[in-house]
């Protein structure tokens, strides 16, 4: 077993979060796990890129090479369309609708979603919306993870453990609310 | 054995501890800050080892350099151009006869993510006449690391361990061994080893090179391995670049002679074993052709030697699997095609609310139709050359924004400006500025204070604002001539009439402008606020 993830966001947007929690998933299930992360200047607003690959044997690179991902995960529409040519013929998309509209030239959003429903496998929520009804439109970064679980080859009750322990620290109720968001996103998707 | 889910950086703070660490030294530079970042909270959960923060990292050197002399071992962190500014105790250091282990890591950023440029760290090693060590995963940095420290206290020289940002900042399983206690203090006892007069440095300098055969011995049995399979190909990894291998190997018609290289000085013997087999060489290291060039030379080598300098890699950028892959003769593999839309860049920015947006405005009001030119330094407020400020004319290391504008005055240019904020002004601009107070040099300096050092998320600055006016009449900076404003959207009217009036003043002005980044703002107010949840 194989499956790199391209991790696709705009910098503050909790990108690496939500690329920990799949990792921690992976490792509790014996994967071998390597994750690439941005750091400094990208993420000052800036198109971040995290990548991240799990497999039954160790992984030797650290980047997902072109071609490879069998998952494209994104927190903005735009940067998703980015990293197309990093996707396997088979990979899918899951993607959140809300723009982060911090340029200029932000093309028509319609034009961005739409350009992305034409492609296979392709999977929009509205994580925003979705975190909000869950309780905290912080937790925006959950519903995508939710929307993801049904692909990712790893056990729902393993993804909730480390949902569950990311946000220990913080006090139950924000646990409630970030396991609540990512329910969410998986009906939403499903 | 434990094992431990941990960055590149993060392993390499792990190794240093569990070798009996005593102090650990940096300047805050992306991709090499988890370091000191890991030391300090160790440190505050454990009470060792002693791990900070300082001004620049030349002193960082300096102090390890102090408890090298007192027989413990030391690590100083720093990213590549870091090193630049250490490069005098670096260089000087190896001709040392050097006591506690002394191990410097520095995370090199091929592909400059986060840099002025893209230079390797093997080459001032070679410089340097030192050793070098390569780590090509987490587990490899931590176990390099503790290694480093033995090899530094065997050669008595200061041990390199090169990072790349891939793996600095590539998270990893490492499994660790049993920790080490620390030296005991033991200060060195022969002074003319630590003092580097003449006839002393001399000496010392000849005892660097007779040991080089030895470094070199140590290097041709450890830390590299060459394995000879068939014979028409011959590849050369280094560090991080063995990942890259290793991804596409299994693809090859057939299995390439491999040497894979995680220890400098180069290992020649294992070079000229690998050459003699093989019919050509493809020599893959991340950064400059450091080992192709090596190989080639000037004179023509016996075999074909491919790499960055020929062509089969690009000759910059930092490398990933596909340009290996491409490199080795392989086909890429086909993604989707790219969009058909066209997709705008989105450059790093400002943070909303940052202080630097009112001090740029500031800027560019006070220097409306006056032809200005403001030389710019290294932090988030370099994000003010881009638009919409569009404010800045220069930008090319540390401290340089106050000695290029005495420059750019003393060429008789009218008026010129310099930015630097608090953290890089204490790091390398106050000399500069010495220089520029001695010639009451018309220019104007204008220090954005905004307490931290931002980029690299909000280390704090060696001194507080607070004392900053203190420091600047010490250095001998003209009272009249000296503000101290807050900068705030309300108050760049006002701040800007006085940075007009300053600029029409014939000598050296400085102004400061004052307010916290907020994201370290928000940051506190949070923790506090958890603070007081927690003892509610
Ligand atoms: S991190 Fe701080 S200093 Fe940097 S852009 Fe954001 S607010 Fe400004």
């Amino acid at each position: 077993m194989k499956y790199d993830i391209i991790l696709a966001g705009v910098g503050g947007q909790g990108v690496l979060s939500l690329s920990g929690i799949i990792a921690a998933a992976a490792m509790q299930e014996g994967l071998s796990v390597k994750q690439s992360e941005v750091h400094g200047m990208s993420q000052r607003g800036g198109a971040v890129l995290a990548n991240l690959r799990m497999a039954g044997r160790p992984v030797a690179s650290d980047l997902v090479p072109l071609g490879c991902a069998s998952l494209i995960l994104s927190m903005e529409p735009l940067e998703r369309l980015r990293y197309l040519r990093y996707l396997s013929p088979s990979g899918a998309l899951v993607t959140s609708t809300e723009p982060v509209r911090n340029i200029d030239d932000y093309p028509e959003l319609e034009r961005v979603l739409e350009t992305i429903r034409s492609l296979p496998r392709a999977v929009l929520v509205d994580g925003e919306r979705l975190a909000r009804k869950a309780g905290s439109a912080r937790a925006a970064n959950m519903p995508l993870v939710g929307a993801a679980s049904a692909l990712l080859p790893l056990k729902l009750d393993t993804l909730e453990r480390c949902i569950a322990a990311r946000f220990a620290s913080k006090g139950q109720a924000v646990v409630d609310t970030n396991m609540k968001a990512f329910h969410a996103g998986r009906e939403a998707a499903a | 054995m434990n094992e431990h889910v941990l960055l590149g950086d993060e392993a390499v703070a792990l190794g240093a501890v569990h070798a009996g660490l005593t102090a650990a030294y940096g300047y805050p530079g992306t991709p090499s800050t988890e370091i000191v970042e890991f030391l300090i909270r160790h440190a505050e959960r454990h009470g060792r080892p002693l791990a900070s923060w300082t001004t620049n990292e030349k002193t960082a050197y300096e102090a390890a350099l102090g408890v090298s002399l007192a027989g413990r071992r030391t690590l100083v962190a720093m990213k590549h151009v870091g090193l630049n500014v250490a490069a005098d105790p670096f260089i000087n250091s190896a001709l040392l006869d050097l006591g506690g282990g002394l191990v410097v890591v520095v995370a090199d950023d091929p592909g400059m993510h986060s840099s002025q440029n893209g230079q390797d760290t093997r080459f001032y090693a070679d410089f340097a006449r030192t050793l070098c060590l390569e780590p090509a995963n987490a587990q490899e940095a931590y176990d390099m690391t503790r290694e480093a420290f033995d090899l530094s206290e065997r050669f008595h020289v200061p041990a390199v361990i090169r990072l790349v940002t891939r793996l600095a900042h590539s998270r990893g399983v490492v499994r660790t061994g049993e920790a080490r206690g620390q030296n005991p203090p033991r200060p060195a006892a022969d002074r003319a080893a630590w003092t580097l007069l003449p006839s002393y440095a001399r000496e010392l300098w000849r005892g660097l090179l007779e040991r080089q055969h030895e470094l070199r011995a140590y290097t041709s049995r450890h830390g590299n391995t060459l394995s000879l399979a068939d014979s028409r190909l011959g590849v050369v990894t280094c560090g991080i670049a063995r990942n890259y291998y290793e991804e596409n190997a299994d693809d090859l018609p057939f299995l390439p002679s491999h040497l894979h290289i995680g220890a400098y000085p180069m290992p020649v013997d294992l070079l000229r074993r690998l050459v003699a087999h093989v019919d050509a060489v493809l020599v893959l290291e991340d950064g400059y052709p450091f080992v192709q060039r090596a190989l080639g030379g000037v004179l023509t080598p016996p075999r074909e030697v491919r790499g960055r300098q020929t062509g089969a890699l690009p000759p910059d950028g930092e490398l990933t699997p596909d340009v290996v892959r491409v490199a080795l003769g392989l086909p890429l593999r086909a993604g989707l095609p790219p969009a058909a839309l066209a997709l705008p860049t989105r450059p790093p920015q400002l943070c909303a609310g940052c202080p630097h947006i009112d001090t740029f405005n500031t800027i560019l009001k006070a220097t409306r139709d006056l032809g200005a030119r403001v030389t710019s330094d290294i932090g988030c407020y370099t994000l003010g050359a881009l638009p919409p400020y569009s404010a800045v004319d220069s930008c090319v290391c540390m401290g340089a924004s106050i000695g290029m504008a005495k420059g750019l005055a003393d060429a008789g240019v009218r008026p010129a400006l310099a930015v630097i904020g608090d953290s890089t002004f204490l790091h390398s601009g106050i000399t500069p500025l010495v220089d520029a107070i001695a010639a009451n040099t018309p220019m104007t300096v204008v220090i954005a204070d905004n307490e931290v050092v931002a980029m690299t998320g909000g280390q704090p600055s060696a001194i507080p604002s607070s004392r900053m006016k203190r420091l600047l009449l010490g250095l001998g900076a003209d009272p009249d001539h000296l503000h101290i404003l807050d900068t705030h959207p309300k108050t760049v009217e006002r701040n800007a009439e006085i940075l007009r009036r300053e600029i029409d003043h014939p000598g050296l002005s400085v102004i400061v402008t004052v307010r916290e980044c907020i994201e370290t703002a928000r940051d506190r107010k949070r923790m506090r606020l958890a603070m007081a949840g927690a003892t509610a």
